[in-house]
């Protein structure tokens, strides 16, 4: 019999070698007439063992990473296809404890089965929630949604089933379905993952969101810097289209719904959901004011659901196991799991999924054991390049979308980047406005012309110009762009910018410059 | 090096990708990116052929098209290095990496080597942040950078 060995094809591990490490396991196999059976998995999320490699045994599947070519003939020599020890072996998979303690609701199959089989992903609890939702009346599939308590995963925690409740109401020819992949926040990769390992996970949650709402066609708008991403999800389309998932009768019932995937175009912009609505119509990605509200008049003036590709992935098994199930994880009023993605200067970085609750401390020193490094923590920013840089004083902040608003920060995408003690924060407030001058989509003024003074007055300060002057000018500044902008990219630049200044004044202060010795 | 393109050969292109996109919902980003794909950049004609096409005005295609980063109005290197500059990348020293790949090419932001070879860009986030510092080579992912692993992918691209 042949004996089944896993290798990631997740861009993670893609990064660090996982296609060469493939290649070898193959070669190697063949010389030894093994019988040996590939299969390219997404990623079980723990980054710092990629190319983690997997094997099937009759005892359960035994991992071993950081594995590089290199190390591909001694893992033979010891017998890793029976499972046995080598240096790199971690064990169990499931027994690992960064695994093991997760709760793994939305990425229940990442990792473990073939992101391109249908077969694999019924096999593993997938469609289950889509044949219910056929069978029921399309306001209980809202019902349910809402009950749930499912907030938005893409950053704002607006609750999906009133969104989707608003479009169901609204009577319109032609509604759509427009899922937000532009996942353009740094520290973030729970799009890129679950896209990349459990593709049909997101076109079953579509699906249902389409009978749900009444909308027959879906559109997944991924960023241009995915391309992995945009090849699976595309080929997992038109498996699900031959399968009967999508088509003008979805499973034989009477609901049609269909989709496409729309490549970005290198515009972090284009993550806010009306400049993603023009970007997806063909124009320049401007922001638009609102109302109307995308649900009343979106793409192309129609109906539209806009939802973030971690809460259109959470809904199959919501209506799969029930509002109840998924509403008993998590604390106040948010409910259910979230993943977290612990990324920058982390010994353990990956994806965790948890329900929320965790505090900042739990996730940073425990779950991420600290730096790389190995140098202290100075720094963690929550939520993206609009997210508050956290200082180790703030760490029992419980994660929670109101928590996270009490301490003057955000969850958003529920990116987590750590810094170790070499952090300038100066440098780092400094960069926030940079960000925000490169990407503005110039619709107002705060922001455009906002952010290019902002950069100008941060190198004021690190140049010792009247830094208290300055200083007072960077708080104004911070301000006018948050009280004065039509949308977060100007309102929220300055979170980053002014945790950086009130957490750490001393990295704003006059810089004594070590005169080199010429 | 570069091949010199006829206008009416520019034109039979622009009009399959044209064609091609045509039942397409919002088909203009798919178009420039089919157009980008077909050229390497989107060439000047291109544009009027597009706008014309589209019942759109030349400007409006142009204003599209230089909105968005991804789209070239001049062809780039044999080869795309983009370096990712933003926050995960930046704590485990990717500005240091971004230096340092600078100097051995000798160019900045944005620019290609006199040999044609590479073009570097910035980008923000790859999806890579938990092994940072990450790159992306012609659309190839290289994760946990550090100097020798930038030399080596240097070394790949710069003949
Ligand atoms: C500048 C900016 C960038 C954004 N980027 C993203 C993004 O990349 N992905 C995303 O899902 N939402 C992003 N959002 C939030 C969207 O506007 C919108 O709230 C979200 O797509 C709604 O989906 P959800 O309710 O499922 O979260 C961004 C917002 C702003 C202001
Ligand atoms: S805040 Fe910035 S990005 Fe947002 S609408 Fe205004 S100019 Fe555009
Ligand atoms: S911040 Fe560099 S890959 Fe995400």
């Amino acid at each position: 019999m042949s004996t089944l060995v896993y290798v990631p094809r997740d861009s993670g591990a893609l990064a660090v070698g996982a296609d060469d490490v493939a290649a070898a396991i193959a070669r190697e196999a063949a010389k030894r007439k093994l019988d040996v059976t590939i299969i390219r998995n997404g990623t079980r999320g723990m980054s710092w063992l990629e190319p983690l490699v997997e094997v099937a045994t009759p005892h359960g599947r035994v991992a071993y990473g950081p594995v590089t070519v290199a190390d591909v003939v001694s893992l033979f020599d010891f017998g890793f296809l029976k499972g046995d020890w080598h240096r790199l072996g971690q064990g169990h998979t499931e027994q690992i404890p960064f695994f093991k303690t997760q709760t793994r609701l939305t990425f229940a199959r990442c990792g473990i089965t073939d992101p391109l089989s249908i077969a694999d992903y019924e096999a593993h609890g997938g469609l289950a929630g889509l044949h219910k939702a056929i069978a029921m009346p399309p306001a209980e599939i809202v019902a349910t949604v809402t009950e749930s308590g499912l907030r938005g995963r893409g950053g704002a925690g607006f609750p999906t089933g009133i969104k989707w409740k608003t479009t169901a109401e609204a009577k319109a020819p032609q509604k759509y379905i427009v899922c937000n992949a532009d996942e353009g926040d740094s520290g973030t990769f729970a799009d890129r993952m679950i896209m990349e390992g459990d593709p049909f996970v997101l076109i079953e949650g579509m699906a249902i969101a389409g009978i749900a709402t009444g909308s027959t066609k879906g559109y997944v708008y991924l960023r241009s810097e995915y391309p992995d991403a945009i090849a699976v999800m595309s080929e997992a389309v038109k498996l699900a289209r031959d399968f009967g998932m999508l088509g003008p009768k979805v499973f034989g019932s009477d609901y049609a719904f269909d989709m496409e995937i729309r490549s970005g175009a290198g515009a972090y912009v284009c993550g806010e959901e009306t400049s993603l609505l023009n970007s997806l119509e063909g124009k320049r990605g401007v922001v638009r004011a609102k109302p109307p509200l995308p649900a009343h008049q979106g793409f192309l003036a129609r109906p539209t659901v806009v939802n973030n590709v971690i809460s259109l992935a959470s809904v199959p098994i919501i209506l799969d196991k029930g509002a109840a199930f998924y509403r008993d994880f998590g604390m106040g009023r948010s409910r259910g799991t979230i993943p977290l993605q612990i990324a920058g200067n982390v010994k353990h970085g990956g994806l965790y999924e948890t329900a929320f609750g965790l505090t900042l401390g739990e996730i940073v020193d425990g779950i991420g054991g600290g730096t790389f490094t190995g140098r202290p923590v100075k720094a963690v920013q929550v939520g993206g390049p609009l997210g508050a840089y956290f200082p180790r004083a703030l760490f029992d902040t419980p994660f929670d979308y109101e928590a996270f608003a009490k301490a003057d920060g955000l969850i958003g995408h529920a990116g987590i980047v750590v810094f170790d003690d070499s952090a300038d924060m100066l440098k780092q407030a400094r960069f926030a406005m940079e960000f925000c001058a490169i990407e503005s989509c110039g619709k107002c003024t705060p922001c455009r012309i906002g952010a290019v003074r902002g950069v100008e007055v941060a190198d004021k300060i690190l140049h010792g110009e009247e830094p208290a002057k300055q200083i007072a000018l960077l708080t104004d500044l911070c301000n006018t762009m948050k009280f004065g902008s039509l949308c977060a990219l100007g309102g929220f630049t300055p979170y980053p910018v002014m945790s950086a200044l009130t957490h750490f004044p001393e990295d704003f202060q006059p810089r004594t410059f070590a005169v080199a010795a010429e | 090096m570069a091949v010199e393109l006829s206008a009416r050969e520019i034109g039979d292109r622009v009009g399959a990708i044209v064609d091609a996109c045509a039942s397409l919902e919002g088909p203009l980003l798919p178009i420039l990116h089919g157009v980008q794909a077909e050229f390497g950049f989107v060439p000047q004609t291109a544009l009027r052929l597009i706008a014309d096409r589209l019942n759109l005005s030349r400007a409006e295609v142009h204003g599209v098209m230089t909105f968005y980063h991804d789209f070239r109005e001049e062809p780039a290197g044999r080869h795309v290095l983009k370096l990712c500059r933003a926050e995960a990348c930046q704590s485990m020293g990717g500005d240091e990496i971004a230096e340092r790949a600078k100097a051995q090419l000798g160019v900045d932001w944005h620019g290609t080597t006199p040999n044609g070879a590479v073009t570097l860009e910035p980008v923000f986030c790859l999806g890579l942040c938990s092994c940072a510092p990450a790159a992306m080579v012609d659309g190839r992912v290289v994760g946990r950078l550090n100097d020798d692993r930038i030399d080596a992918v240097i070394e790949q691209v710069r003949a």
